[in-house]
């Protein structure tokens, strides 16, 4: 596991240019909306939603397009079937590559949440930081656990999965809330857009960070039941998954390259 | 000592469905591999040897019949093989061009559990035998072909597996980079009690003079299994020619002259060069006057002592290119 999650941290360290980058974009994004926001007259603590919701677009982008293209690129360049020959447990790869990607993702987002607070001078208050740490780290599992599922659905239906990313890309923008919150959707389309881990996950925390002003869609306590839920799930289903994919690869001959 | 491989009536399709016949890479093979064996699979593209070493390397389901693996089934035991083999294929580029040469090397040291202050070990000893220590530390998409093979090799060796599978190892490789990697896989063989490579190659010299026992194979069949020189005596002494031509239009009917069993023809420049064997030394003479009558000239003819490449050529009935 540490063996998979370390190309990806040293190699996030080997090429600085992304980080900034990665930094830079998503806060020109953030400072979009935060304008738009204030030209509009949108009460202030909406300029402390959009920060919050940016840094987080740093785990979905992660996972949308690096955790779940990963086993696809893996395969391309061959590493795929060694690590499918290796004896070592295949949830350990999907645990290493979801860590690997946590790590320095969490570099970006934390650095875009830096930088937003101090440009934009927002103003939180952190009154649980247990529940707090707890909701992060669920909708990060919760999150990456999706990742790691997708990553073996799209090796079998690589390019038509591929589309669906790009086409859910922007949409999922807007219905998981990352800029404004969810419940301004409505009750349903807000619960529909619980399935992305990301959505309830941005709801609690900024109930959290921003009190009564936030305007929550379920009560925080619910929302951590149903993260939790949401975890156990997907890591379950990337198990199964993985055993599919596999299974079904070794069957049809689709988990090599052919040209080999 | 017992059976590294054992393959019985093992059939692989790929594709197919009620429209569209499937195509069949491996064909009812019948196959033992004896532990301490360097075993080589010879055999043009497409013959279906890539295909058996994915099916051996528990990548690949057989369609049917039984394969075992160090004395285990590759479709109920896979995870009991899988600490125990190791493959390399030529013109592999796996790994991370991001990581340095050795970065890369302790990562897949790691995921068969190889110990830290081990793995650390062998990857000097290995970089150092496979001359690549001076390339150590440098990031993978910056090293050459070669070297980067070289580097594969030491990846598939690193493991220190009982059995390795080698798909083309010297593939489109330098002649010294070759020379080093054919080296190594003797000596491992030679000092290793019981190690057992099995090497796939369209090079009839590697095959020849690597390997304790070849087996050809051609379209998904195993057509001859022996040691190289068991395979050579199968073709007679009097029967290989080596002709030298002036090209002219037909020169591939050569091979329906009837005693041809078969030809490998070079015809690329101003001479045609063609490696003919027979079933006996009359049926020449019947060559020589069907390419006088399509007015070609016989610049040279020697009689050859047979090597692998007759041994194919007599098998397949066409050269192995
Ligand atoms: N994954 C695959 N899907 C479909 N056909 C395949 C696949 N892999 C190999 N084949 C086919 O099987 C045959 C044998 O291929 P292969 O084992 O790669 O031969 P070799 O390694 O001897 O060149 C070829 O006709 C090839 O096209
Ligand atoms: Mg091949």
């Amino acid at each position: 596991m540490v063996g998979r999650a370390y190309p990806r941290v040293i190699g996030g360290v080997r090429e600085p240019s992304w980080l900034f980058f990665d930094t830079f974009l998503p806060l020109l994004g953030i400072a979009a909306f935060i304008l738009y926001y204030q030209a509009i007259g949108a009460p202030e603590v909406f300029a402390g939603f959009v920060v919050l919701g940016g840094a987080m677009t740093a785990y979905w982008l992660n996972v949308l397009w690096s955790m779940a293209a990963q086993f696809y690129w893996e395969k391309e360049v061959g590493n795929l079937q060694l690590y499918l020959m290796a004896p070592m447990s295949r949830m350990a790869v999907l645990a290493g590559m979801a860590l690997g990607g946590m790590f320095f993702t969490s570099v970006r987002a934390f650095s875009t949440l830096l930088l937003g607070i101090i440009i934009f001078q927002v103003e939180m208050v952190v009154t649980s930081p247990v529940s707090l740490a707890l909701v992060f780290v669920l909708t990060l599992i919760a999150l990456y656990g999706m990742g790691m599922m997708f990553s073996s659905l799209y090796l079998l239906y690589g390019r038509e999965a591929w589309h669906l990313s790009s086409l859910f890309q922007e949409p999922i923008y807007l219905v998981s809330g990352f800029y404004f919150p969810v419940r301004a959707l409505g009750f349903w389309v807000a619960l529909a857009a619980s399935i992305i881990p990301i959505t309830l996950g941005l709801d609690a925390m900024r109930q959290l960070l921003f009190g009564q002003e936030s305007m929550g869609f379920l009560p925080i306590d619910t929302e951590i039941l149903i993260l939790l839920a949401l975890a156990i799930f997907f890591i379950i289903g990337a198990r199964f998954a993985l055993n599919f994919m596999e299974y079904l690869g070794k069957r049809e001959g689709r988990l090599t390259l052919r040209w080999q | 000592m017992g059976n590294a491989i054992e393959c019985r009536n093992l059939t692989r399709h790929f594709g197919g469905n009620r429209k569209k016949e499937p195509t069949v890479a491996l064909d009812d093979v019948n196959l033992t591999v004896e532990e301490g064996e360097l075993f080589g699979l010879l055999g043009p593209n497409g013959a279906g040897k890539t295909t058996l070493l994915k099916i051996l390397a528990t990548l690949l389901l057989p369609t049917s019949g039984s394969v075992s693996v160090l004395g285990y089934d590759v479709q109920k035991d896979a995870q009991k093989i899988r600490p125990r083999i190791n493959m390399v294929s030529g013109g592999e580029v796996s790994g991370y061009g991001l990581l340095t040469v050795r970065e890369n090397l302790w990562m897949f040291s790691q995921f068969y559990g190889v110990p830290g202050s081990e793995a650390r070990e062998r990857i000097d000893e290995l970089l150092e035998t496979f001359s690549l220590l001076d390339k150590a530390e440098a990031k993978v998409r910056t090293i050459s072909t070669g070297q980067r093979q070289r580097m594969n090799v030491v990846r598939g060796f690193i493991t220190d597996p009982d059995l390795i599978f080698l798909d083309e190892p010297t593939l489109g490789l330098d002649v010294s980079s070759s020379r080093t990697i054919r080296d190594y896989i003797r000596k491992w063989v030679r000092d290793g009690s019981g190690k057992t490579v099995l090497l796939t190659t369209h090079y009839m010299m590697e095959a020849e003079e690597l390997c304790d026992r070849v087996a050809v194979i051609d379209r998904g069949r195993i057509l001859a299994c022996d040691s190289p020189q068991n395979l050579k005596r199968g073709v007679r002494k009097d029967s290989a020619f080596t002709l030298e031509l002036t090209p002219f239009a037909g020169i591939e009917e050569i091979a329906a002259v009837e005693g041809v069993r078969g030809t490998s023809i070079d015809s690329g420049g101003s001479k045609a060069t063609v490696r003919i064997v027979t079933e006996d030394e009359s049926a020449i003479a019947d060559v020589i006057s069907l390419i006088s009558r399509k007015g070609g000239k016989v610049l040279s003819m020697t009689k050859a002592e047979p090597t692998l490449e007759d041994v194919f050529i007599q098998l397949v009935g066409r050269g192995l290119v």
